[in-house]
């Protein structure tokens, strides 16, 4: 087989996992956008957050020692303790429902009733206002995430494609992880949005907030579980995304990523998140792999959104979305 | 009782559209004018004009740019870091080709030239629209600044990618490259500031203004009463490119003097310059420069206060920078989506009617 | 029934024209749903058509296709006797079609003055330049047809809510603000779509007045779909009744009341 096949091959199966990472990613703004109208900005930076909590638990970090030291003089940093990985992510998801409660009591519920768009600001507002309290809280350097994931090249992969292709794939295993779980997530949330009695009030709350009203579903309720779950997703792939470079800053840019795939998928579509992720990640890799070398390289920066823009002007509501009839 | 409209009577139409017609908000008008060119220049120096004068009288030309493709038109934009750089870059290249034509001409082709590169990405407007365009104008965004990075004949092939502007003189007097007084380049972007914002407020007030708003408000009504579509949304992308590169131009060029397009108009600039217009008040020439004021103030209040006063260290303080105005941006979206500039017209009909309640 | 480029005088003494636009079996499908099934009928100059019929007939419908803004599958629309190109609802307007709609489409960013200096729109043309300069061309227009918008606004009985926000209007002053941008724009034909929803007695008493004046005064051709019979009888010269997407009826508000097929239509009796 012609070398740069299997090159390609290999670009693809790796952006196959990538479009899975941001399938992820894009089904926490669905639900959200789903139940309530919101395409929350924020959720990149709930993912950051909730890493950066995750492993603040799990070291016994102080939470605000940086300006507890700064305003009193003192040199705290750790409480000394360490968190075993499960226990410290049941606290961060803890976390992460108050937070859901917090952003619904004191955000959203004045918002009821606004535009899209303002909607959206008010999330960039939360994403800024998140990241400053992450900051504040955590730290901003770079940390280490590890809980308990294998990593590194997966030698089986590795020795296969060797036999079959005289060429050995590198897989990394913690791709391969992440990939199963996303999937295992994905499936989860079809079916509870399809088939349990919460999944279908939150799919009533989405296509008729007063029908739903008047048949007995709590709007809050709703809102503070679908935040909640968003929370959750963003957990995950805060940990996924930390585990492979490190909880930083850049992670909060996930969110960037996930609106094409939006785009491509259609804002209000499950399937559509999924398959517009994949999309854009073999796409992605598949573009950088073949044009990145001839016009300097770093396409990946803007050739989701450029895919996602070309393909809106020919199909504005998205492969899956619903089509818009305009009526006056 | 002092701000009244009592007793003064519109005669004619001409009159009665007038930008200020209550007589007190008028001589305000002129007392400010007169304080910024004539008092201002003999007292600035060059902490005050580089920390809060120049990029408020730089970010508010940005800001009226895209208030008039935002808050009039109603198309989202989160392109505007990218279409400065299209303006800034515009201007390097027509600064280091054409060395004998003055700085002043320059800057405004570069905002000529940015207002088709911003007409061009206006383009999927008519197809796409609100919240989707708004990320579609992200592709903008990443798409102009990668261009910037790698295509080297932007910045004349220089080894570090950055691009620096050389020494340039109006009347005689440097406004950029190392050798300006504070005065000076105050005065000019003074200047541009000034004259951006009549011919806004000209276009705004008259039947272009109407067709943006009326695509705003009810697009499909708006062209079914007659309102070009096309037209309408490419003149505000085009309008809009030629602020927003003006104040590129002189960001990089006035200001800064160097510029690296990744770290100065990154997506940051876009929210930035949104969230200025945002917190000011969509629609509004005055929302325009009050947004600019706050968003420039409060960094350097905050940085007063804390590292100054309190003594924290630096990077606390542009994290509680990061907390503020996010909350701030949650809080006015909540209690006044209109921006400070509805908090002043509301304070303005209590001011004429005080000191009786209603 | 009457010869196409005759005119005749009514009863009353107000002159009637030839027929000035014409549908010709318009058929209109949304996706598997037809909402206009082979209708023909005309409109004939300076006088007042009424299009009636039970919710859901297609009626506003209709007005769309008269706007341009739907286009219709099979079927012509004629204007002054030739066929009309398909066009852009803006070209549409530009050729003197005004309406008004069923759900208030008024801008409620702008102020009453500003919306109806909007239906000015095609009688000004200054262009960007002039208008960025503002002193000279495109002042001097905005003040001559600032003062056509005021005539307007004194006709319509507004001038106290000129600077008011258009969101802060009852809706009945919404209405009247929605027929002076229609108006001001002095449109050969005038489309008004249940321009008396949602009103009073007293309300509607004053709008019917509206209308005839602005027929009587102005000799426009007006198009109303209206869902008040006793309206409609008083008002109209001729009526066209649809239901379910079909023409039922055509005729003097006298022939449409003797006629079963409508009765049957407005009590519900079962057909296919």
């Amino acid at each position: 087989m012609p070398e740069q096949l299997v090159f390609a091959m290999e670009v693809f199966l790796n952006g196959l996992m990538a479009g899975v990472l941001y399938a992820l990613v894009a089904l926490g703004f669905v639900l959200i956008f789903k139940a309530s109208g919101i395409f929350n900005y924020a959720q990149g930076v709930m993912a950051l957050f909730s890493a950066l909590t995750l492993v603040g638990i799990m070291e016994g970090q102080v939470p605000f020692s940086h300006i507890i030291n700064a305003v009193f003089g003192t040199e705290i940093h750790h409480f000394g303790w360490h968190v075993p990985a499960l226990l410290a992510i049941l606290i961060t998801m803890a976390v992460m429902v108050l937070f859901a409660w917090i952003v619904q009591r004191y955000i959203f519920r004045h918002l009821v009733g606004q535009e899209p768009i303002i909607l959206f600001m008010a999330t960039i507002g939360l994403a800024y206002f998140l990241e400053g309290v992450g900051d504040l809280m955590w730290g901003s350097e770079i940390k280490k995430l590890d809980v308990g994931l294998p990593q590194g090249i997966n030698d089986w992969i590795d020795l296969t494609t060797y036999n079959i292709f005289d060429y050995g794939f590198f897989i990394d295993n913690l791709d391969i992880v992440a990939t199963v779980i996303a999937a295992l997530l994905v499936a989860a949330l079809v079916i509870f949005s399809q088939y349990s009695k919460e999944g279908r009030a939150m799919r009533a709350v989405a296509d008729d907030h007063q029908a739903a009203l008047s048949v007995g579903v709590s709007l809050n309720f709703i809102w503070i579980m679908v935040w909640s779950v968003a929370g959750f997703v963003a957990l995950v792939a805060g940990i996924m995304w930390g585990t492979k470079s490190g909880v930083q800053f850049s992670l909060s840019l996930i969110a960037l990523k996930a609106l094409p795939v939006l785009m491509l998928g259609g804002f209000t579509s499950i399937p559509g998140a999924i398959v517009g992720g994949l999309i854009i990640g073999v796409g992605e890799k598949l573009f950088e792999f073949a044009i990145g070398p001839m016009v300097g390289g770093a396409t990946e920066n803007w050739f989701a959104y450029v895919l996602a823009l070309i393909f809106l002007v020919f199909r504005p509501q998205g492969l899956f979305g619903e089509k818009i009839i305009e009526r006056v | 009782m002092f701000y009244r409209e009592a007793g003064d009577f519109k005669t004619s139409y001409t009159d009665d559209n007038q930008t200020f017609p209550i007589k007190f908000d008028r001589y305000r008008y002129y007392v400010v004018l007169a304080v910024a060119f004539g008092i201002i220049p003999f007292i600035i120096n060059d902490y005050w004009a580089n920390a809060f004068l120049l990029p408020f009288l730089i970010y508010s030309i940005a800001a009226i740019g895209l208030n008039i493709l935002t808050g009039y038109c109603g198309q989202v934009s989160l392109g505007t870091g990218g279409f400065m750089a299209v303006g800034a870059y515009a201007c390097y290249k027509l600064m280091t080709s054409f060395p004998d034509v003055n700085i002043f001409f320059h800057v405004i082709a570069a905002g000529g030239i940015t207002a088709i590169v911003c007409a061009a990405f206006g383009l999927p407007s008519l197809r796409i629209k609100g919240f989707y365009l708004a990320v579609a104008t992200l592709a903008a965004q990443f798409f102009l600044v990668w261009l910037f990075n790698k295509v080297e004949w932007f910045y004349n092939y220089s080894a570090s990618g950055q691009i620096n502007a050389p020494e340039r003189f109006v009347f005689g007097v440097p406004v950029t490259g190392a050798n300006t007084d504070a005065w000076a380049t105050y005065l000019f972007c003074l200047v541009f500031l000034t004259i951006s914002a009549i011919v806004a407020r000209n276009m705004t007030r008259g039947m272009q203004g109407r067709k943006w708003m009326a695509i705003r408000d009810m697009d499909i009504a708006a062209e079914i009463i007659g309102v070009n579509p096309m037209r309408a949304k490419l003149s505000a992308f085009a309008v809009s490119g030629f602020f927003i590169g003006i104040s590129g131009a002189l960001f990089f060029a006035v200001y800064l003097g160097a510029v690296e397009v990744g770290e100065v108009f990154g997506i940051q600039k876009s929210f930035l310059v949104l969230f200025m217009i945002i917190i000011g008040g969509l629609g509004s020439i005055f929302g325009s420069f009050a947004g600019a004021a706050f968003l420039v103030l409060l960094p350097v209040l905050l940085k007063l206060i804390g590292v100054d006063l309190l003594g924290w260290p630096t990077d606390i303080v542009a994290h509680f920078n990061l907390v503020i105005v996010g909350a701030l941006i949650i809080v006015f979206l909540i209690a006044e989506p209109h921006g400070i500039a509805q908090l002043w017209r509301v304070a303005k009909e209590k001011l004429r009617l005080w000191p009786f309640p209603h | 029934m009457l010869d196409n480029a005759e005119g005749y005088v009514t009863e009353d003494g107000r002159k009637i024209g030839g027929v000035v636009m014409e549908m010709k079996n318009i058929t209109l499908r949304f996706g598997g749903v037809v909402a206009i099934k082979d209708i023909s009928f005309d409109i004939r100059q300076g006088e007042i058509r009424a299009i009636i019929g039970p919710n859901g007939a297609g009626k506003s419908s209709m007005l769309n296709v008269i706007s341009g803004f739907y286009v219709p599958q099979e079927g012509q629309v004629l204007f002054k006797g030739e066929p009309r190109p398909q066009m852009k609802p803006y070209e549409v307007a530009q050729q003197g079609i005004a309406r008004t709609f069923q759900n208030i489409a008024l801008f409620e960013g702008m102020t009453v003055l500003d919306n109806v200096m909007t239906g000015r729109l095609n009688k000004m043309n200054s262009g960007l330049l002039s208008q960025a300069i503002w002193k000279g061309k495109a002042e001097r227009e905005e003040v001559e047809n600032r003062e056509k918008a005021e005539n307007i606004i004194d006709f319509l009985e507004i001038q106290h809510i000129r600077k008011t926000p258009v969101a802060r209007l009852p809706y009945g002053l919404k209405k009247r603000v929605e027929l002076a941008r229609a108006l001001v724009s002095e449109p050969s034909i005038l489309l008004l779509d249940e321009p008396m929803a949602g009103m009073n007695v007293e309300e509607k008493e004053d709008m019917s007045r509206f209308i005839l004046d602005v027929n009587d005064e102005f000799g426009t051709t007006i198009a109303l779909i209206e869902h008040d019979m006793g309206v409609v009888m008083d008002l109209s010269d001729r009526v066209v009744v649809m239901d379910y997407g079909k023409k039922i009826g055509d005729g003097t508000p006298n022939d449409i009341r003797n006629n079963q097929a409508v009765i049957d239509a407005y009590l519900g009796v079962a057909h296919d």
